[in-house]
């Protein structure tokens, strides 16, 4: 009997249908599964375009789509992002990857000169940029350690002054061409450029994102030991590899 | 420079470079330094004309297809048969077919290009043909996204003058109908509604397959059944049954690909039984599907690169029945970013397990494998190491090797020590 026994959490994948280009699908059963080593009964529902959103969520993940993919989103996106806000504002967890981490900012300026809003839960401005920024990527964060990822994007993200990176990068761009920061983090929220998927060689932003959804739910949160030696070897062969 | 030179000079560079050994596009480097125009000219004297074969998955063993099939109705075919698959790649392919007074011996070009080297080749020529095969998730790292890939086989359709033939399941591929020329003929392969289901497209990867509310235009060719090797199609409404000894029911969707294009570009002239009968005798083109010889065993090499590729190869057979190897490297040619094996579904293998996965990224690979609760033997990132002990621990069953490009050829190489692996020149 685990301190979580008979304890669920509920994660909800934003969009999976037309958001879910590099591999999402991996962070959201990546998420799964750590929760279950955690001792929790976990359920993964699906959110698309129309569906009824659900308020109960405990941890929400969404991933990146084709420019195409955000545009058929987008509507649906600010329709319900005021409650995302709200919920991001109480402490809900959340993990945002590249498409919807941008669209999770104020603002994205297209390079065909088009503004999709964001729903603003990040304080940030993202510009369409003229090459993408492709490769691995390998960045520290005082929270969760070494990261380690694959970066493909063209949007140049800078971060307002409500809001702080998730990392600085030690291999590859990040955010912008410019300062070397990587992602953003406000409340529970994480936004990251990084693929690969993220969850899988990053078991502590899982671990993460539970424990906060744990105590948010249950008030509580009682980790297990989970043996992390498969996971540690992928992550030394990742982070060894070139650009 | 004038052009019987120029040709000697390339052709001089190529006999070197075979000397040297390696370097297949090297020669025709030379030749579009120094004559940029020669693969167009020369092209454009073949009285049918230049087919491109294009698309994301199947591209090699479909040309090969198709130069077999054209071949069986009298046809003299020219091919990019090394897989060199750049316009200077087809230049060195031209100088090693032509005769000393420079002549290309030949009735109708079949080039396999890949998307991007499609575009720049037909700036330079327009093919008569394109045969467009689908638009999946694969080297997002090389063209960013899948609707770069569309558009630029968008732009190869643009550019055709006789018969585009494309997909009609796939509904990026369908699309590009629109974008075809109107005096340029349009013609599709396809499936019959029942095995639609099989063949899940990335957009229906989470969602399954749903019904298309969209009106299908009529198939040339459609694939409605198989069963082992006996497949069944319906060609301009007449159902035809015969053999297809490839791999993959994604070959076998390609067949009719291949019977449409053929029957295009022969026309009136089409000999049926002839085209049926050579459908048989085609055989996997390297790495895809390809069968060794392994004391006795039988090894099977199958070429993964994305998604759905990978998908249809571990539907293809029971996995209970193979013993199982995965080798997953991440050069350029594999593809740098390994997120795609999280959007392949690996429950297939749970029951069999896996008995060895390899390569640069074997622990990624494990790793996925480990998420979708299939039992992995031994992980060894050394490609060597862990062929010899998969064979050695196969205990007598048939093998099956999973690998990507880069891993294939390093596989290839070691089994070239062990049993017979035909030469890739």
């Amino acid at each position: 009997m685990t301190a979580q026994d008979k304890k669920s959490l509920t994660i909800v994948q934003l969009y999976p249908k037309d958001m879910n280009i590099y591999g999402d699908w991996g962070n959201t059963l990546s998420l799964s599964r750590r929760a279950q080593a955690h001792g929790f009964d976990t359920e993964i529902i699906d959110y698309n375009p129309g569906d009824e959103f659900l308020e109960h969520a405990d941890i929400i993940v969404g991933g990146g789509g084709q420019d195409s993919g955000q545009t058929i989103i987008q509507d649906d996106l600010l329709a319900i992002g005021d409650r995302l806000k709200a919920m991001a504002k109480g402490g809900t967890p959340m993990l945002v990857i590249c498409g919807l981490y941008q669209l999770f900012g104020k603002e994205f300026r297209t390079i065909g000169g088009e503004n999709l809003t964001g729903i603003g839960i990040f304080d940030l401005i993202t510009e369409g940029g003229e090459e993408r920024l492709i490769g691995n990527i390998v960045e520290e964060s005082d929270e969760f350690g070494t990261i380690v990822g694959y970066e493909n994007h063209s949007g140049l993200t800078h971060l307002g002054d409500g809001v702080t990176a998730l990392a600085t990068v030690t291999k590859g761009e990040g955010n912008n061409r410019d300062d070397k920061k990587e992602g953003a983090r406000v409340h529970n929220v994480i936004g990251s450029y990084l693929h690969g998927p993220l969850l899988p060689k990053n078991p502590k932003i899982s671990d993460f994102l539970i424990s906060k959804a744990a105590e948010k739910k249950y008030g509580e949160f009682t980790p297990a030991t989970i043996d992390d030696s498969l996971v540690e070897k992928a992550r030394a062969a990742a982070i060894e590899r070139p650009r | 420079m004038s052009r019987p030179v120029t040709r000697l000079i390339g052709q001089g560079v190529r006999y070197a470079t075979k000397l040297r050994g390696g370097g297949s596009a090297f020669p025709g480097l030379v030749m579009e330094k120094l004559h940029p125009d020669f693969v167009s000219e020369e092209l454009a004297k073949l009285p049918r004309g230049v087919v491109v074969v294009s698309g994301t998955n199947g591209k090699t063993t479909t040309t090969k297809m198709v130069v077999q099939l054209l071949e069986s109705q009298g046809l003299k075919v020219f091919t990019n048969r090394t897989g060199s698959n750049f316009v200077r790649g087809v230049a060195a392919a031209l100088l090693g077919e032509m005769n000393l007074r420079g002549k290309l011996d030949a009735d109708i070009a079949v080039l396999e290009l890949d998307e991007a080297h499609a575009v720049h080749f037909v700036k330079r020529v327009k093919p008569n043909y394109a045969l467009l095969l689908n638009v999946l998730r694969d080297q997002l790292d090389r063209f960013g996204e899948i609707d770069t890939t569309r558009r630029m086989l968008s732009t190869v359709a643009a550019a055709t003058t006789g018969t585009v033939i494309l997909n009609r399941e796939d509904p990026r591929i369908r699309r590009i109908a629109n974008d075809v020329a109107a005096d340029t003929t349009i013609e599709y392969f396809g499936l019959s509604e029942k095995l639609r289901a099989m063949f899940p497209s990335d957009d229906e990867m989470r969602s399954g397959v749903t019904a298309s509310t969209e009106q299908l235009p009529d198939a040339k060719v459609a694939l409605t059944g198989f069963t082992g090797t006996r497949s069944t199609f319906l060609i301009d409404g007449e159902e035809v049954t015969g053999d297809v000894n490839l791999y993959g029911v994604y070959n076998i969707f390609n067949a009719a690909a291949a019977m449409a294009l053929t029957l295009e570009v022969m026309g009136q002239d089409a000999d049926r039984p002839a085209l049926i009968a050579e459908l048989a005798k085609i055989a996997p083109a390297f790495g895809r599907g390809e069968t060794l010889n392994v004391d006795g065993q039988t090894l099977q090499l199958l070429l993964v690169k994305n998604p759905s590729g990978f998908r249809l190869s571990l539907s293809s057979a029971s996995a209970e029945d193979y013993a199982t190897m995965i080798a997953i490297n991440d050069q350029y040619a594999d593809g740098r970013d390994v997120s795609w094996l999280w959007d392949v579904d690996f429950h297939s293998l749970e029951d069999g397990g896996v008995d060895m996965v390899s390569g640069v990224r074997a622990y990624d690979m494990a790793l996925r494998l480990e998420h979708d609760d299939v039992a992995v033997a031994h992980v060894e990132e050394d490609l060597e190491t862990a062929l010899k002990r998969f064979i050695k621990h196969s205990e007598g069953k048939s093998m099956r090797i999973f690998c990507t490009y880069t891993a294939m050829l390093a596989l290839r190489k070691e089994l070239a020590k062990i049993t017979d692996v035909e030469e890739i020149s």
